[in-house]
């Protein structure tokens, strides 16, 4: 809602001093959102005033036409000689009354105006169009103003050129806000000041004369109420004060009107209607649409209703859409001239339609047709049903006064009985929700200026006014003597907050994991979970495999994205991909967040009542309907992860760091991690691990796979050459919690160290032989490090050598060297046993 | 240097009258203090202390001594050796010192190298910001609850008294999820606030909570500079007897400094949210510019946009409705609760100019927050 100053003052009297942004900030402290105070006008200097047009002269020669004109702007320019002026508009004649700058002004921008040379001839100054001055943005065509404006007269008043305008926010429970009205009862509350409610006007008591209304839907539409008025000249324009006002608002000055009915909106709050009697064909009724049935809306666009669109009807069928727009078959007639006959056509004779609709429905069909309308904005927030007869009125007072109109004696008003709204609440309830102590008194009298009726003592039987039908619940009237007592006013205090045990286990972990990577040198990134099948088809995934069954979005943002992530690591990748191409060729990321992964058995969700808690079974249908949504993380590395520098060669990104990146998650979880060969894509067949961890019942589970990307992969997704990658569910990881660590008996007897080398064919896990020298090695061995691998033609072919150094150290006493060798003897030939390895030199 | 004289006198031995000692003294003594190096102190010593050096060999002539005689020689001898030796020791600790110093220059090296050997790496500012506020209300007593982001529609707007038809729930632009079917009526969202997992903590615990609920929610949101579809919130929830606006006022003054400083004001406004009523704002004065730049176009504000003031969140006394729904007796109980925009904490706490930047995970954008924010 866009409020004037000037125009809010015509309710409030201000203080004359009182500036927009003094005013804001007692709106915002009342609970209204203020968003900018706009300063109309403010670097407009004059003179600026109004000219009668004299003579035109048509210059030709140059790319467009160009007119010269002189001006009789009266005594303004000082000689009072007609002002000389080239004007490039052409929507004008002689005789018209136009705005004028005079050199020495400045116009919005700021733009100084100086007589100055152009095509060929000197102008004197500019004839202004509405953009210049700053009056709108709509069109570029010059400003006609009304025959009687004297040429001379400053146009700086006469189009209320400084203003300013507050524009405010309106949260969905203040629809009453949505008007000039129910900003100026606020900014009176504020002030402490009266305020002239413009709807409190005489209205005449309906009776049978009125033109014919049939409401069929009563829940629909609980007060219709329609006036006529008659002979309206059709040439008629709006006044300058009402076209600004309108302006000021942010709405386009149309036609008398249509003008008159926005204004009493805007005013008033109470969207109007205004149907071309001569074009409505008997009976106005107001009831559901049928099925089949189609309506031009005013906009031009033909839609087919739904049986939930409530609408206004007369005997031809739909003519509107109730509350949100009206139909194209009786809509105002623009004033023109026929060219043949001659005839003045136009609208002379209109009804009024001042009715209130169920804002549900109103919603409804708005968010059905997709057709949001500044009615349909206020119908949906609630309007004033007691407004309707005082808009009525003030639309049939505006019309006659300005365009000439004889107002209808028919005064037509159905109306359904109104629900009791009354409430009951404890005087000191307000008191108990804020934690201070207000008072009855107080209590009182703050409902009774929101617009309350107020009885009682202990108990207050409070009646909301017509205009809040957001006051429903104790709590809302709480709200309302809280915020007018002032928020800042409440005092602070802190609860008593029971004694807390801090993070969970879980939480714990999941910052260690983060923690642990940052510091082993990977940079986190947050990816969007969206993506799209080309993600998978990128990862070479086959057309069964399980990360391609994904949850889908019904409105995705980009609709080559509709799916949510089964896997972080398209979403990982793109980021490497991009920090690559802004010249971050050494990189090394990770993410954690939750992928989505649909559950075998799909299920919609239910919406269970909110007047109890759900049932068991409701909340369990609830999760049920949801898909399974595993935290997980995952890395991802290229180029180089040491550089080259004076301490020698750098090291690229390897198989083994997105592998070791999964042993660090795995011990910040605590947990250990055990690496086997595998296949699986995304990655490289021959450098992929399984990573895998021993369950509490022994049993082994995958958690994540690690390694090279398949070159496929990489060429497909732009990566560098030999990008790594690895990915873990957490969740899975982390399935058996955390045992608290055992300490290990630490022995001061002195270390007895041997070191093997064992040669077993190529494709021998390494992890198998160290699985196998540790068992054979038995209690005494401390430590076990392999130290290096070697292939080479004395090794024969498919043969490599394991070279280890094993440490062996007793608790209680210094080992023998027999007893050492006898440990890795034995070490050795369950290394041979499980491997068919050879002992190297032996 | 003389040599022994082998056709000697008994008595009179040549080398070991006293002049010839002294003589063999002073010439080891020159020699060692003439010696430049070790290596040539080696030799000195070799020469002069050596098995056939003058002195040891002066030295095994003294048995051929009258007995009178060999006392004398002795001690005139011995006390040569004596002299020569100390002067080695002597000599080698100073060339000893020499050469270490020396080789200690020699070895040198230019410690303002750089060594950016080990790559750095870092944590989102997001994800440490959130813990940030985690750890400021585990230290006020609070726990931290989680749920899911892909949530029942019930739990993200009708359990929070925003119903089909609610005006606010067209306000927030809901992303979908679509049903088995592949239609929109799954009853199924991408969670518009982590208010859902207020509500199951109220549905599965019992008063007295005091929870905040970290994470990821999502709304229909083009990213731009300002805006972006996927966003981070950090929501409080404290249900227990006798809560009031007074306490909500307490606690999120109390966190406003423990986050900002003690030294900056906070505003509270009236606002609208279906789920708390009375509903709140709270702003903080603008910690770039402290409202100076208000009304004042030369000393214009890029963090509060020259309002003075900057919106840390939403929030109020929860609605007894969604009491109500959640399970919870509203005549015994009230509750507050909150909600903290992370994006923009971190925009204006940390000068983040684009939303962008916290999206894309450029890793220069990240590098510099480091491990905590």
């Amino acid at each position: 809602m866009r409020v004037p100053l000037s125009w809010l003052r015509e309710y409030v009297d201000l203080p004359a001093g009182e500036t927009g942004r003094d005013v804001a900030a007692r709106l915002v402290a009342a609970g209204l959102e203020v968003e900018t105070v706009e300063q109309l006008g403010a670097d407009l200097k004059g003179p600026l005033v109004v000219g009668r047009v004299l003579a035109i002269e048509e210059l030709t020669g140059f790319k467009k036409p160009i007119r010269y004109c002189q001006v009789d702007v009266g005594d303004a320019n000082g000689t009072g000689e007609p002002q000389n002026i080239v004007c490039g508009a052409r929507n004008f004649a002689v005789g018209d009354k136009v705005v004028v700058v005079l050199p020495g002004a400045v116009l919005p921008g700021p733009f100084p105006i100086a007589a100055r040379q152009t095509y060929g001839k000197t102008s004197e100054g500019m004839i202004c169009s509405a953009r210049e001055l700053g009056m709108g943005d709509d069109h570029d065509g010059i400003i006609v103003l009304p025959r009687e404006t004297v040429p001379g007269t400053d146009a700086i008043e006469l189009l209320e050129l400084v203003d300013e305008v507050l524009d405010i926010a309106v949260t969905p429970d203040r629809g009453y806000c949505l008007s000039m009205r129910g900003v100026a009862r606020e900014a009176a509350t504020a002030y402490g000041l009266p305020l002239a409610d413009p709807a409190l006007l005489d209205v005449p008591q309906a009776n049978a004369d009125g033109y014919p209304v049939r409401v069929e839907d009563a829940a629909g539409c609980d007060r219709f109420t329609a006036r006529t008025v008659s002979g309206i000249e059709p040439s008629a324009v709006s006044p300058i004060w009402m076209q600004r006002r309108l302006q000021k608002a942010g709405m386009r000055p149309v036609s008398l009107t249509v003008d008159v009915t926005n204004y009493v909106m805007l005013e008033i709050g109470q969207p109007l209607h205004a149907y071309d009697r001569s074009r409505l064909a008997g009976t106005v009724s107001v009831r559901r649409a049928r099925a089949g049935e189609k309506l031009r809306t005013l906009d031009g666009a033909e839609r087919a209703l739904d049986a939930g669109d409530l609408l206004i009807c007369d005997e031809s069928g739909p003519i509107g859409l109730a509350g949100v727009m009206g139909g194209a078959s009786t809509e105002i007639a623009d004033h023109a001239v026929d060219a043949e006959s001659g005839q003045v056509l136009g609208t002379t004779d209109v009804v009024i339609e001042a009715a209130h609709f169920d804002p549900v429905s109103v919603a409804r069909t708005a968010r059905r047709h997709k057709l949001s309308s500044e009615a349909a904005k206020r119908f949906e927030r609630g309007v004033d049903p007691q407004a309707a007869p005082a808009a009525a009125q003030r639309a049939v007072d505006l019309l006659v006064l300005i365009a000439g109109g004889t107002a209808g004696g028919g005064v037509t008003d159905v109306v359904a009985p109104q629900p009791d709204r009354t409430l009951a609440i404890p005087a000191d309830h307000p008191d108990r929700v804020a934690g201070t102590v207000y008072g009855r008194e107080t209590v009182t009298r703050r409902l009774q200026e929101v617009g309350c009726s107020v009885s009682g003592t202990d108990v207050l039987t409070v009646v909301p006014p017509s205009w809040r039908p957001d006051l429903t619940d104790p709590n809302d009237l709480a709200e309302e003597v809280i915020r007018l007592e002032g928020y800042d006013n409440v005092p602070s205090r802190m609860p008593q907050v029971p004694p807390g045990r801090g993070l969970t286990a879980a939480q714990r972990r999941l910052r260690r994991v983060g923690r642990a990577l940052a510091a082993a040198g990977h940079v986190e990134v947050q990816n969007y979970p969206f993506l799209g099948e080309a993600a998978f088809d990128a990862l070479g995934l086959d057309a069964d495999d399980p990360r391609r069954t994904t949850v889908k979005l019904v409105n995705p943002l980009n609709h080559e994205e509709p799916a949510l992530r089964t896997t972080l690591l398209p979403g990982l990748l793109a980021t490497l991909h991009r920090n690559v191409s802004r010249g971050s060729g050494d990189v090394a990321l990770f993410e954690t967040g939750l992928v989505f992964r649909p559950r075998d058995e799909r299920t919609t969700a239910p919406r269970p009542p909110v007047d109890r808690r759900p049932t068991d079974e409701e909340l369990a249908a609830l999760d049920a309907a949801l898909p399974h949504q595993p935290r997980r993380v995952a890395v991802a590395l290229a180029g180089e992860r040491e550089p080259a520098g004076w301490w020698g060669q750098g090291r690229p990104a390897l198989w083994a760091d997105a592998i070791e990146a999964g042993r660090t998650v795995a011990r910040a979880a605590g947990v250990e991690l055990i690496v086997r060969q595998d296949q699986h894509a995304p990655w490289h067949p021959g450098r992929c691990a399984a990573l895998l961890v021993a369950g509490a019942d022994g049993t082994e589970r995958l958690v994540g796979h690690a390694g090279e990307l398949h070159p496929r992969v990489v060429k497909a997704m732009r990566l560098p050459e030999r990008t790594c990658a690895m990915e873990i569910d957490l969740d899975l990881l982390s399935a058996d919690g955390e045992k608290p660590v055992t300490a290990p008996h630490v022995s001061a007897y002195p270390v007895a160290t041997q070191d093997v080398a064992l040669v077993v064919d190529a494709s021998v896990p390494a992890a198998d032989v160290e699985a196998a020298l540790r068992a054979g090695a038995g209690p005494l061995l401390e430590s076990l490090r392999l130290f290096d691998v070697f292939t080479g033609e004395q090794l024969g072919e498919g043969r490599k050598s394991l070279a280890y150094a094993l440490r062996f150290r007793a608790p209680d006493r210094t080992l023998t060297a027999e007893e050492a060798s006898a440990a890795r003897d034995a070490a050795v030939a369950e290394a041979v046993a499980r491997t068919g390895a050879v002992l190297r030199g032996a | 240097m003389s040599a022994p004289n082998k056709s000697y006198d008994p008595v009179e031995v040549e080398a070991l009258k006293p002049e010839e000692v002294e003589r063999m003294r002073d010439e080891a003594l020159a020699a060692v203090a003439a010696a430049g190096d070790l290596d040539a102190l080696h030799a000195v010593k070799v020469a002069h202390t050596g098995d056939r050096s003058p002195l040891a060999l002066a030295n095994r002539e003294i048995g051929a001594l009258p007995p009178h005689a060999k006392a004398d020689a002795g001690k005139r001898v011995g006390q040569a050796r004596g002299a020569v030796n100390q002067a080695l020791a002597r000599r080698r600790e100073e060339l000893e010192a020499e050469r270490d110093a020396r080789v200690l220059v020699e070895e040198a090296v230019d410690v303002t190298l750089p060594y950016d050997r080990a790559p750095l790496g870092a944590r989102h500012p997001l994800t440490t910001l959130t813990e940030l506020i985690q750890d400021t209300f585990t230290a006020m007593g609070y726990t931290v609850a989680e749920g899911p982001e892909v949530e029942a529609e019930w739990l993200n707007f009708d359990a929070l008294n925003l119903g089909p038809d609610h005006p606010a729930r067209t306000m927030q632009d809901t992303f979908w999820v679509a049903a088995p079917d592949g239609g929109a009526d799954s009853g199924v969202v991408l969670r518009t606030h982590t208010s859902p997992v207020q509500a199951r903590t109220m549905l599965h615990g019992e008063p007295p909570i005091y929870v905040v609920c970290p994470g990821r929610t999502f709304r229909t949101d083009e990213l731009d500079a300002t805006h972006t579809p996927v966003f981070g919130q950090v929501e409080g929830l404290a249900v227990d007897e006798g809560i009031t606006f007074a306490d909500l006022k307490g606690t999120l003054e109390h966190f406003a400094s423990a986050m900002f400083g003690d030294d900056l004001e906070k505003r509270w406004r009236p606002s609208y949210f279906p789920f708390t009523e009375p509903s709140a704002e709270i702003d903080l004065q603008c910690f770039v510019c402290r409202g100076a730049s208000v009304g004042n176009p030369d000393r214009p504000c890029r963090t509060c946009s020259s309002e003075g003031w900057i919106e840390l969140g939403g929030c109020g006394v929860v609605n007894p409705r969604v009491l109500v729904a959640c399970g919870i007796d509203p005549d015994r109980y009230s509750g507050f609760a909150f909600g903290l925009g992370l994006e923009r904490i971190l925009m204006n706490r940390s000068g983040v100019e684009d939303m962008r930047d916290m999206v894309e995970g450029d890793v220069r954008f990240t590098l510099p927050f480091g491990m905590e924010i």
